[in-house]
């Protein structure tokens, strides 16, 4: 994708045609970790597309009004690794005093998010692309959305899958390894959609 | 603990991908080539070896509540600092990697390993602790890319052996023409499919060693009671 892309452009492309964790692999850790209940990978979905979009506004911002103009361009990594760690810290405090329904609902999620490379992998993917301000909270939020759609397929997939009866080797991970590679197998269709 | 004891644990025991389940993400993403494959976990190794021995040293004075974002903040800084050699003495690596050599920021095996271990171990044991966990980490990449380059294209060492215009170019050695190969294994559901295979590989091996643990251990006692 290049800086003058539409935002149809990267709305499709971030939600389907390169959804992030079936034809980038990024976040795989909390999809294949979170995906046993369809509630539980609701949940975690909607704390990521929230993250995510917060995460890509202000590190854009960081990196435009702070880091360019210092010449400190080659600190990104630490500069938004800190960034999300510092937001991610206070959504749990914002949500914990305001919304407590919500923060008791994502639970142990919330802190996970850190460590989640879709979140430092959508920031960085904007800074590659050169996305202005608006194209990169699209494309953080959408990339959200792509997630969660991912990870409640694979956890509708997966409470189905838990009754099957396959090779006892294949227990826990491998199985899911397997069902994820099949529905990337369907999403791998809309990667003939040519977008003009 | 001693060394030939982590040396076991790092690579199959307790191997970090394949039993300690972490770092899937890179794992699946750029085990195309065997040349991504080996400069991925020699870089990974090199972090992990550096954050272990920085963190064990520094164990002490870290206070409890803040540690998780002082670990992240040393894995930034070497990463930053790999991120920056390979850009300036292998360029071909680092425009193949890509976004995957910042990301490794977040890989969990290096914060994994600094929580598990180098938390509670002098700076010996998780020096050695990073260098056989990083090696346990190359040898599935590794693997996984022989595997997916053989069979999706039916060459081998590609980027590494006859290399056509510097180190990472070319396609290494043919052989069997590319297509006849399964190209379905070099596209993403190729990197679960093989992913899922070596783990449950994995825990068919483990499980078959100490079923027969307990059968010897069985025995044992049976020729102690008569």
């Amino acid at each position: 994708m290049s800086a003058n892309a539409t935002i149809i452009e990267i709305v499709l492309s971030a939600i389907l045609i390169n959804n992030f964790i079936f034809s980038q692999f990024l976040g795989c850790c909390p999809f294949l970790g979170c995906s046993s209940k369809l509630d539980t990978a609701a949940g975690m979905g909607l704390a990521v597309i929230f993250v995510m979009g917060l995460a890509s506004a202000i590190c854009w911002i960081v990196n435009e009004y702070i880091l360019i103009p210092l010449h400190l361009d080659f600190l990104q990594t630490i500069a938004y690794i800190l960034v999300i760690a510092v937001l991610v810290q206070f959504v749990e405090m914002f949500l914990k005093k305001s919304v407590p329904s919500l923060y008791s609902a994502l639970g142990i999620y919330l802190p996970l998010i850190t460590t989640n490379c879709a979140v430092l992998g959508v920031v960085l993917l904007n800074t590659q692309y050169n996305f202005n301000f608006l194209q990169s909270v699209v494309y953080g939020v959408t990339g959200g959305m792509g997630f969660m759609l991912a990870i409640c397929l694979m956890a509708s997939v997966r409470e189905k899958v838990a009754f099957a009866d396959y090779p006892e080797s294949f227990e826990g991970f491998p199985v899911a390894l397997v069902t994820a590679g099949l529905i990337a197998l369907a999403f791998m269709g809309f990667s003939g959609m040519k977008i003009v | 603990m001693n060394i030939k004891q982590q040396f076991k644990e790092g690579l199959v025991t307790n191997n970090p991908v394949l039993v300690q389940l972490l770092g899937m993400c890179a794992t699946m993403a750029i085990t195309t080539s065997l040349f991504n494959g080996i400069g991925m976990g020699f870089s990974v190794l090199i972090i992990l070896t550096c954050c272990n021995v920085v963190i064990s040293l520094i164990r002490k004075i870290i206070p409890n509540d803040i540690r998780l974002a002082i670990f992240v903040l040393v894995i930034a800084g070497f990463v930053t600092i790999v991120d920056l050699l390979l850009q300036a003495f292998i360029p071909a690596l680092s425009e193949s990697l890509g976004v995957f050599i910042p990301l490794i920021v977040v890989n969990c095996i290096i914060i994994g390993r600094a929580e598990a271990f180098c938390q509670k171990n002098p700076v010996g044991a998780s020096f050695f602790d990073g260098i056989f966990q990083g090696l346990g980490y190359t040898c599935v990449l590794i693997c996984m890319c022989v595997i997916r380059e053989f069979l999706g294209k039916g060459s081998f060492g590609s980027g590494l052996i006859n290399t056509t215009n510097g180190i990472g170019t070319g396609s290494g050695v043919h052989i069997f023409p590319a297509e006849y190969g399964a190209l379905v294994l070099t596209l993403p559901i190729g990197g679960f499919i093989t992913l899922g295979c070596l783990i449950a590989l994995m825990q068919y091996v483990l499980r078959r060693s100490e079923e027969k643990k307990a059968a010897k251990a069985n025995e044992e006692k049976e020729a102690a009671n008569v």
